[in-house]
């Protein structure tokens, strides 16, 4: 065994509203869960997607917005301790001769656990990748989509494309330590805080970087390291030298490594059951968005269900010989004291 | 009322329309391939279609919420639209779009 490895009752792969309260139904039934999300918080696409947009359609809320939900549910599942892994995609699940599973992730954790539940939802959020031919072959060597380490971009020729936080952050943060810089977006206007945007028309102001309306229409290089970037403007054409390239268009959902693990799709979400919403590997069970089965609606409702009569079969694979008795968090004083209540 | 929607390889779909729908549930339902993740919220940007120049005018602009997720769309040109944000009235029928690269829902099935 794995010096690193971590071994619990269920790993739940995304923390977006369905795998959180996940955490809360197989809580109540003492199982204990590991959670892991490519984003680096929770609340998946509430979270990332829309944050500040109203939900009407959650239960006992006539109105909620989608960052409001994930801490609420948060503050559900606080008494069951539920460990977070961010940052992070699973990259590989397989079964065990005895019976659990073994996940490892992108940053090289693994994971074992008699139960897995899958609440990915539409698949992984990765940075949307701009149309240009051949910027596959500079990925991770000369273009990139997070800044890791500022030391990467140091002494560089950086261009930053974008128009948000990131773009306009990034932009204030490098520029001291790089030899040029260039922020290139589509219109003169700024999303971005108004206090960051200022930042940047000052240093444009003082000729510290370049500021450039338009879009990337091309890049060259060789073997990954870029050496100029086109640019397509409105007064035309124009190229810039260019050693580093940072898009920042935001993230989409791929469905990502969750098609390789064995699992039946249907149009590539995982076909479950409607008594136990377990696919075709027993002991792997998908809730929310990322399930089909017919008459499914792609609801956060309709995740809260499938996680309640989840718990109830993954109980009795984690403890088999156990009698689980059915009981109300109204009148069990039990279930009050795992909830701290009592 | 009809729209007609040109898919992401190129081919011309007449597709019926109802009235108040979204340009972007119209093709949905429809079944062509459309990413549309955040359902219709204004949110992701990954509805977007180029609209015909003859129809560009015809439609009420963007507002800045749009304007503000347009941003994110790495394939952006002046006619640039989010289909979520187009709402079907009398005067659209007829309406000619085409789906962008970035709209392509990658892991649907072919």
């Amino acid at each position: 065994m794995s010096v690193n490895e971590i071994t619990t009752d269920v790993v739940v792969i995304g923390a977006g509203p369905v795998g959180l309260f996940a955490v809360f139904e197989l809580g109540l039934l003492d199982l204990k869960c590991h959670l892991i999300d490519i984003l680096d918080r929770p609340g998946g696409q509430c979270a990332e997607l829309y944050p500040e947009k109203p939900i009407y359609d959650i239960p006992g809320f006539p109105v909620i917005n989608g960052q409001e939900l994930t801490d609420n549910l948060m503050k559900q599942i606080e008494p069951f301790g539920p460990e977070f892994h961010f940052n992070r995609m699973v990259t590989k699940l397989e079964k065990l001769d005895d019976g659990t599973f073994r996940l490892e992730t992108d940053e090289g954790e693994v994971f074992r656990a008699p139960v897995v539940v899958v609440a990915a939802g539409g698949g992984s959020f990765q940075p949307k990748r701009p149309p240009v031919p051949g910027i596959e072959e500079f990925e991770g060597k000369s273009v990139f989509y997070s800044v890791r380490r500022m030391d990467d971009f140091r002494g560089q020729d950086v261009v930053i494309v974008g128009g948000g936080d990131s773009a306009l952050d990034w932009t204030v943060n490098l520029q001291p330590i790089v030899n040029s810089l260039t922020l290139v977006h589509r219109r003169d206007e700024f999303r971005a805080a108004p206090a960051t945007v200022n930042e940047m028309r000052k240093l444009v102001e003082d000729g510290k970087m370049n500021l450039h309306i338009g879009q990337v229409s091309g890049l060259e290089g060789e073997n990954g390291e870029l050496s100029e970037v086109h640019l397509k403007t409105k007064a035309g054409e124009a190229t810039l030298p260019a050693t580093r390239l940072l898009p920042f268009f935001g993230l989409t959902m791929k469905l990502g490594p969750v098609a390789d693990w064995g699992l039946d799709l249907n149009d590539n979400l995982i076909t479950v059951d409607t008594e136990k919403f377990e696919s075709s590997v027993p002991g792997i069970f998908a809730i929310g968005d990322i399930n089909y089965y017919p008459g499914k609606l792609k609801l956060i409702l309709s995740g809260f269900h499938e996680s309640a009569l989840m718990a109830q079969a993954a109980k009795k694979i984690v403890s088999p010989d156990e009698k689980v008795v059915f009981q109300y968090t109204t009148s069990s004083t039990k279930l009050q004291k795992k909830l701290g209540v009592v | 009322m009809k729209i007609l929607v040109t898919d992401h390889d190129g081919n011309e779909h007449e597709l019926e329309a109802l009235e108040g729908w979204r340009v972007m549930e119209v093709i949905r339902d429809w079944d062509l391939n459309i990413k549309a993740e955040c359902g219709g919220a204004c949110s992701c940007a990954t509805c977007h279609v180029f609209v015909d120049e003859k129809w560009i005018d015809e439609l009420e602009g963007p507002t800045e919420e749009e304007e503000d997720m347009l941003d994110t769309v790495p394939d952006v040109e002046v006619n640039s639209r989010l289909s979520c944000q187009i709402l079907m009235t009398e005067e659209l029928d007829g309406l000619k779009v085409k789906l962008a690269p970035s709209s392509r829902n990658e892991d649907a099935a072919a």
